[in-house]
């Protein structure tokens, strides 16, 4: 084939090189969408609750996800440390997702439950004072700051934009549900449990004085990898990859 | 380009028939070999596409020939690691736990298993050497708040302490300052006499004060000499081992707000064997009874 007609008109050059880059992506990204197996049909998924978003947001705004990756891969010694590799399911309303393999710090897929608030308040300030050999940076200053949490409303509609389910009343009661869910027994955590079913409420910072970063955070990691009911969860089928 | 291949003269190698500002350039392909190795890989890989999940269809995938699944694989490696296992986790769970430790086999299965899951379940407290941290017991020594035989030490993993079971291992030392059941003096009191029961320098005065708030507050569980008392958790104040710290400020915060720390317990998150497991190797640490 004789190259000189497209190495020397720049724009059929430009049109060629987008026509054979884009057969790539077509192959590799497009068949995503509809192939019925890329994400798994399970029981318990539901869109973060405003608070675990927000600390969500804390994560990805302080990197965590530099050291941190949130992905248990198929493979015997991730599953024998971390519990059941991961699912596409469970990242379905993760935008953007926290998968990776760059693990400086350990996976934090499934973290929820495995350590108590106060070992989570304890590392978040000194992360050496309950894990020496820890390189990790602390954070003591999430603790002390105030939650900023005006535009909690927007950032549900946000990702409703980007396909999260979020319903108008999960919109309209964002704030109430986010305030609602460091206090336990009260009538707005009752309301926000039926809204987000499985969410834990209760102060995880200890301060009942404010709601700071640091309740956000660690609300998020105490619910990472807890939703998706495994004794439920049929490995076969479909789900087989 | 020129019909005929222009041949350079210095090298007498044809050239491309390119030219830049007068500068030509040498037809040099690549050697055939790498040539027809590639063409050898693009056709190899044909068989992957037919072995191997590998082409989306319109609402499946191809699945290969050969049925491979990435999960199912590390299910059946796990199957199998548990089948290696079986023997001795049979009898790990048939033999009595205090008798593990007086065979040798089984010793070593349940040490090497206790430390793999004392590293995922335990360490993020007590430290990956069980030196545990300031409010996590360090656990080599042979200080026990709750008890150092093998059995006790099972049983703490297993109620966990103040832990939301049933049997838990509990007590509550009151909060004297906060609870404003002693007045900050004898608080400080309390805590120079405190100081002095390990042997380190206190306030003679003070610490006599303290003795007395001591004898009527404390010795119902600390015991008349500051002993302690493993039945109901307290821990001896006299050894020089200090949870909280031994500092004074630390004792005073010990008094003031009672402390009182929590273990979970593991009865619901861990089998009985791997629990042994772990009540042998933390046993088999240093500081068993």
């Amino acid at each position: 084939m004789k190259h000189e007609i497209l190495e020397k008109n720049s724009i059929l050059l430009t049109v060629a090189i987008l026509v054979v880059v884009a057969i790539g992506g077509l192959v590799e990204i497009a068949p995503l969408f509809w192939l019925q197996s890329t994400i798994e049909k399970v029981k318990g998924m539901r869109p973060y609750s405003p608070l675990e978003l927000m600390g969500r947001d804390i994560y990805i705004r302080e990197g965590c996800y530099v050291c941190h990756s949130q992905m248990i891969r198929s493979l015997r010694d991730e599953v024998e440390r971390y519990g059941h590799y991961s699912l596409a399911a469970e990242s379905m309303y993760d935008h953007p997702f926290q998968w990776g393999s760059k693990r400086t710090g350990p996976d934090l897929a499934r973290v929820g439950g495995k350590y108590s608030d106060a070992w989570h308040r304890e590392h978040m300030a000194n992360p050496r004072a309950v894990v020496p050999e820890s390189i990790m940076p602390g954070y003591p200053f999430l603790a002390k700051t105030r939650l900023d949490y005006g535009d909690i409303a927007d950032r549900l509609k946000a990702l409703r934009i980007a396909g999260v389910p979020y319903t108008d009343e999960q919109i309209a009661k964002a704030k109430a549900d986010l305030e609602a869910q460091v206090r336990p027994d009260s009538d707005a955590a009752e309301a926000l449990l039926k809204r987000y079913p499985k969410a834990q409420v209760r102060d995880f910072d200890a301060n009942p004085k404010m709601i700071s970063e640091l309740d956000a955070l660690i609300a998020y990691l105490q619910m990472l990898g807890t939703l998706v009911d495994f004794a439920k969860f049929d490995a076969s089928g479909p789900n087989l990859r | 380009m020129a019909d005929k291949p222009e041949i350079d003269e210095v090298t007498g190698i044809e050239t491309t028939g390119h030219e830049w500002d007068g500068i030509k350039e040498l037809n040099k392909p690549l050697p055939r070999w790498w040539v027809w190795t590639l063409y050898a890989t693009i056709i190899w890989s044909i068989g992957y596409w037919i072995v191997y999940p590998a082409w989306p269809l319109a609402t499946d995938y191809t699945k290969g020939l050969l049925g491979y699944s990435q999960r199912q694989a590390v299910a059946d490696s796990l199957r199998q690691a548990r089948a290696a296992q079986a023997k001795f986790v049979k009898a790990i769970a048939e033999t009595d736990i205090a008798a593990i430790r007086s065979k040798p086999e089984l010793l070593r299965f349940a040490v090497a298993g206790g430390r793999a899951a004392f590293g995922d379940n335990c360490a993020p407290c007590h430290g990956s050497g069980a030196q545990g941290a300031k409010g996590y017991p360090n656990l080599n020594d042979d200080e026990w708040l709750w008890g150092g035989t093998i059995e006790q030490i099972y049983e703490t993993i297993r109620v966990g302490i103040r832990a939301d079971h049933d049997d838990t291992r509990s007590n509550d030392m009151p909060k004297f300052g906060v609870d404003e059941l002693l007045t900050p003096e004898q608080i400080s009191d309390v805590a120079e006499y405190v100081l002095s029961l390990s042997g380190k320098a206190a306030d003679a005065a003070a610490a006599k004060r303290g003795k007395a708030i001591f004898a009527e507050q404390c010795t119902a569980c600390h015991g008349e000499d500051g002993k302690g008392n493993q039945e109901l958790g307290a821990p001896n104040l006299t050894d020089a081992i200090w949870l909280y710290g031994g500092d004074k400020a630390s004792i005073v915060e010990s008094i003031r707000t009672g402390r009182g720390g929590v273990m979970p317990s593991w009865e619901k998150r861990l089998s009985p064997v791997v629990m042994k497991q772990l009540a042998v190797y933390v046993h088999a640490l240093g500081g068993g009874k």
